[in-house]
């Protein structure tokens, strides 16, 4: 298969007043055409970030990339010139945010905002490409689309929001989409609809796609593989179904025994102790040993590295053996 | 929409009554009319009375309110105690004061928000740190204070421009007047716009904007602009009544005959027909034109409705 | 709402417009990059809204500056002996529009008047009327509009159409019909006149500042648990309500002596024998083209105390407005 985007060693941080919050730190991921990839994480733990800079949308200042490549399609994005780089924005590489309601433009109709994918990247004239709107506007299913088009984002209901942002994103047929929480501020009932169809429009574009979400129960059914991120780096990777039956990460574990199970009724839920640690200190050794069941001295003084722990496994704990067998 | 004017409109009655009413009670209390009109000399009985009886001044003071609005709503405005028609002093007047404001607002629109984005883009550099320091300069020299200033310095010392404007006040004569009436709200109007601006950049919308591709000039035009303006135009609009009221001071150091002069004459000489006069057309003016600003919101962003 | 300095004469703020509603929408932007700067591990400091502000202030320069500006001028508003021994009223007619001499670094006036002790002087009249009519504006303004804002209903009502008036006369052309009735030569009138125009201004913001911090969570959570109207107002309403009043209430001191100082130039402020900054620049501004200097001195030392009072407010709101960080 051929490797549509490859994260090699990035390394990113904001510089705050309060100091420098180092928000990834060496991460390495890829995702190839057609393949989904679920990055899981807390807020805070870098899986946006990391987004931000694939997509070149950091903000900079206070965010800087200090280390690392990001290849696209074979070319090292970050030796991109900037109007090299806008032109890929959009057409080849496109992102769902979270909040459509405050990531559509408030005074800009439906309409306007997905034409201007057209009228900038195409050269289609105002008309045609609200026609074009409108033929996205169905493909989402988006009902009485002819109609709702002059309409602004405040109109519609969350659902169909995020419904416009998929469309917006697919609009130029990209070939990766990076979807940030595109479930998260939506009801439950709806959730399932929205992932539904953005799995659907991928498939049939045979497009790659990044899923972050902070919900395991969401990547189960869609993705293809995962990775875990804790304190700006990738803690574990593993094909789907693996993680689910056997993780190999401490925090991994933590995670996958706080969803609430219904043969576990009555019993007490289990939590992580702790908070994630703050970015502007992260604690030497294992960044998760503070909070870890199984910590021992070397975590407390080495980093592990990312351990080889299968056939694309990886695992970055000093004592996967045991988390495995565990 | 309909519905939403109409309540305004009758939200405005009270408003209005209320303002002249005050205004009314307190050019009444500056003395009695009937002995400025004669200045030193003791005037007649008989014929002072008659002159009060003329000007209803012999009703309680609500009833010559209501009688004087009474008038001004037939487009009688009554006579100036000098025998001019206050109508005809308002036909001079007042277009001297809208050319007037319509310079102020220009500067202050097109300068104010240009200072704005620079600075609104380019947060904690020097050129930011120049203009707010500036600003908070030009907010802090009194109006009366710049224009002499500035009338000593481009009128006498470099000889740029006249410095009293000619009773018939072209446009670039007013140059000069419109920036000393413009001057502090230009100020405000570039902080508005930075403000505005630096805090619709970190917008999601203007993230997504970023995200799709578009170029630079599209995004700050089309996205950021469009949003962050709607404060900034809604401060202009209600400006341009104040701006009006505002004008006594400018007015007076270029010797504008406009409405502030006529206003602060009047006063001066008690000459309560033209002070009332003419402030009920700035009320009305003033009112009018928040009106219209509201209404102008709902124009510019469609997530205000008026119900 | 970003920009809420008092103008002198007398313009809406653009607090009515912000209410209206937009720009709410910005605020729920959740975006990781945003939350990295707050400190989230369990070494972060909490810090209270004021001492986080006072952290700031103390490094901030232009706070640093404008707060000794001021001491300085309160301290020769109530001693201007301690830097100018003559007598602002003992001129010489002789020594008419002079330039500087020695002893006089200043020069003189039309009067013969001593420029620099007649400009030490000035400061007493322009910090009175300042401090006073900032004082009683603030407390009447934070009082109806507190009520207003925590009651609603038709006292909320009222005072809205109340202020709607009070907005609707131009400041300097009321202060033109009311204080030229005015005999009385103190700073009182002047100081009244200002608090019954200036108030409304402060009640507007004491009531949105009340209705936000009614609406918090914890205000809400406070009531449920049956806190009574008085124990709320006072614990938890004020203390957060208090901020966008003190702001607003030390530009506007800025603002008030500068109105003060136009009132004075078109002759219905302070008369003499009060000596004022504005009856000075008033009485200089005929004879600006000969003698500048007479201008020139009284005019600077009013724009620095504008300046140092408004700076001060600046500097406060960027302390306490943590979204502008």
């Amino acid at each position: 298969m051929d490797t549509l985007l490859d994260v090699r060693d990035l390394h990113v941080e904001f510089r705050t007043r309060d100091g420098v919050a180092k928000a990834v730190n060496g991460v390495n991921y890829s995702v190839n055409a057609g393949e989904t990839l679920a990055v899981l994480g807390e807020s805070g733990s870098g899986k946006s970030v990391t987004a931000q800079a694939i997509m070149g949308i950091l903000d900079s200042p206070p965010g800087h990339i200090t280390r690392g490549r990001i290849f696209f399609q074979g070319a090292d994005v970050l030796s991109l010139h900037r109007e090299a780089r806008r032109v890929l924005r959009g057409a080849r590489m496109a992102m769902i945010f979270q909040d459509a309601l405050s990531a559509l433009n408030p005074v800009l109709s439906v309409g306007d905002q997905l034409g201007e994918m057209f009228v900038v990247h195409r050269g289609l004239s105002r008309r045609d490409a609200r026609a074009r709107a409108v033929e996205l506007m169905d493909r989402v299913r988006i009902p009485a689309a002819r109609q709702r088009v002059g309409d602004y984002p405040h109109q519609f209901s969350g659902g169909m929001r995020q419904r416009i942002m998929i469309a917006m994103a697919m609009a130029l047929e990209p070939d990766l989409i990076i979807a940030d929480e595109p479930t998260t501020a939506l009801d439950v009932t709806v959730q399932a609809q929205v992932m539904e169809l953005l799995a659907e429009l991928q498939r049939e574009m045979r497009m790659g796609l990044i899923l972050i979400t902070h919900d395991l129960g969401v990547v189960a059914d869609v993705a293809d593989k995962i990775a875990v991120m804790y304190a700006g780096r990738i803690v574990e990777t593993a094909p789907v179904h693996q993680i689910y039956q056997r993780p190999a990460h401490p925090y991994t574990k933590g995670l996958l025994d706080s969803i609430p199970r219904l043969d576990q009724k009555g019993q007490e839920l289990y939590a992580i102790k702790g908070l994630p640690p703050s970015l502007l200190r992260i604690p030497p050794g294992c960044p998760f040993h503070p909070r870890c069941p199984m910590a021992q001295e070397v975590c407390r003084t080495d980093e592990p590295p990312l351990y080889e722990v299968g056939p694309k496994r990886g695992s970055a704990c000093h004592f996967w053996k045991e988390t495995l067998g565990g | 929409m309909g519905r939403y004017v109409i309540r305004r409109l009758l939200q405005m009655i009270p408003v209005f009554v209320g303002s002249t009413f005050l205004i009314f009670v307190m050019v009444y209390a500056l003395g009695d009319p009937v002995a400025a009109l004669f200045g030193e000399r003791a005037p007649d009985p008989a014929t002072a009375a008659q002159i009060r009886r003329d000007l209803y001044l012999d009703h309680p003071l609500w009833q010559q309110y209501t009688h004087y609005m009474a008038q001004i709503f037939q487009g009688n405005f009554g006579t100036a105690f000098t025998g001019q028609p206050v109508l005809e002093l308002m036909g001079s007047a007042w277009p001297l004061t809208i050319r007037l404001t319509i310079v102020a607002i220009i500067v202050e629109a097109v300068i104010g928000v240009i200072l704005g984005i620079i600075t609104g883009l380019r947060r904690g550099r020097s050129v930011d740190t120049g203009v707010l320091v500036l600003t908070l300069i030009v907010v802090s020299i009194p109006t009366f204070v710049s224009g002499y200033v500035l009338q000593f310095l481009f009128g006498v010392k470099w000889g740029v421009v006249n410095p009293s404007v000619s009773p018939a006040a072209s446009f670039d004569e007013l140059a000069l007047p419109g920036v000393v009436l413009a001057l502090v709200s230009l100020a405000y109007v570039t902080r508005l716009t930075r403000t505005s601006i630096a805090e619709n950049t970190r917008a999601d919308y203007v993230r997504t904007a970023v995200a799709k591709g578009l170029p630079r000039r599209r995004v700050i035009l089309r996205h950021l602009l469009r949003n962050s303006l709607i404060p900034v135009v809604t401060f202009i609009g209600t400006d341009i009544g104040a701006l009006m009221g505002g004008a006594i001071v400018t007015e007076r150091i270029f010797n504008i005959h406009g409405v502030g002069y006529q206003l602060y004459q009047g006063i001066l000489r008690q000459n309560s027909p033209t002070v009332v006069g003419f402030v009920t057309i700035l009320v009305i003016v003033f009112l009018v034109a928040n009106l219209l600003v509201d209404l102008l919101y709902a124009v510019l962003d469609p997530r205000i409705r008026y119900a | 709402m970003p920009e809420q300095l008092d103008q002198p004469n007398g313009r809406t703020s653009t607090e009515a417009v912000g209410q209206a509603g937009a720009g709410g929408a910005m605020e729920f932007a959740a975006t990781e990059a945003a939350s990295i700067g707050q400190a989230t591990g369990p070494s972060a400091r909490a810090r209270s809204l004021w001492s986080d502000a006072w952290h700031d202030l103390r490094r901030n320069p232009i706070f640093i500056v404008s707060a000794l500006l001021i001491l300085f001028l309160v301290l020769i508003a109530i001693w201007p002996q301690l830097i100018a021994t003559g007598n602002p009223l003992a001129c010489d007619i002789n020594m008419s529009q002079l330039g500087p001499a020695p002893g006089h670094p200043f020069g003189f006036d039309t009067q013969g008047c001593d420029v620099y002790t007649r400009t030490v002087y000035g400061a007493r009249a322009s910090v009175t009327v300042g401090v006073c009519a900032t004082a009683g504006a603030a407390l009447l303004g934070s009082i109806l509009g507190g009520f207003a804002g925590f009651f609603g209903g038709w006292w909320d009502a009222l005072l809205s159409r109340i202020s709607d008036i009070f907005f609707g006369i131009p400041i300097i052309l009321g202060g033109l019909v009311f204080l030229s009735v005015v005999t009385n030569t103190t700073v009182w009138p002047v100081v009244g006149f200002i608090v019954l125009l200036g108030w409304p201004q402060i009640a507007r913001i004491a009531r949105g500042a009340v209705i936000t911090a009614k609406q918090n969570d914890y205000v809400q959570a406070a009531r449920a648990l049956g806190a009574g109207p008085t124990r709320m107002l006072l614990r938890h309403i004020a203390p957060n309500a208090v901020a966008p009043v003190i702001v607003v209430a030390t530009i506007a001191l800025g603002t008030y002596i500068s109105l003060e100082a136009t009132l004075s130039f078109l002759g219905v402020g302070l008369k003499p024998p009060t000596v004022s900054w504005g009856i000075d620049i008033s009485s200089a501004s005929t004879q600006i083209r000969d003698a500048p200097h007479m201008l020139l001195w009284p005019a600077a030392a009013l724009s620095v105390t504008v300046l140092a009072f408004i700076m001060l407010g600046d500097a406060v709101r960027d302390a306490l407005d943590p979204k502008l960080r």
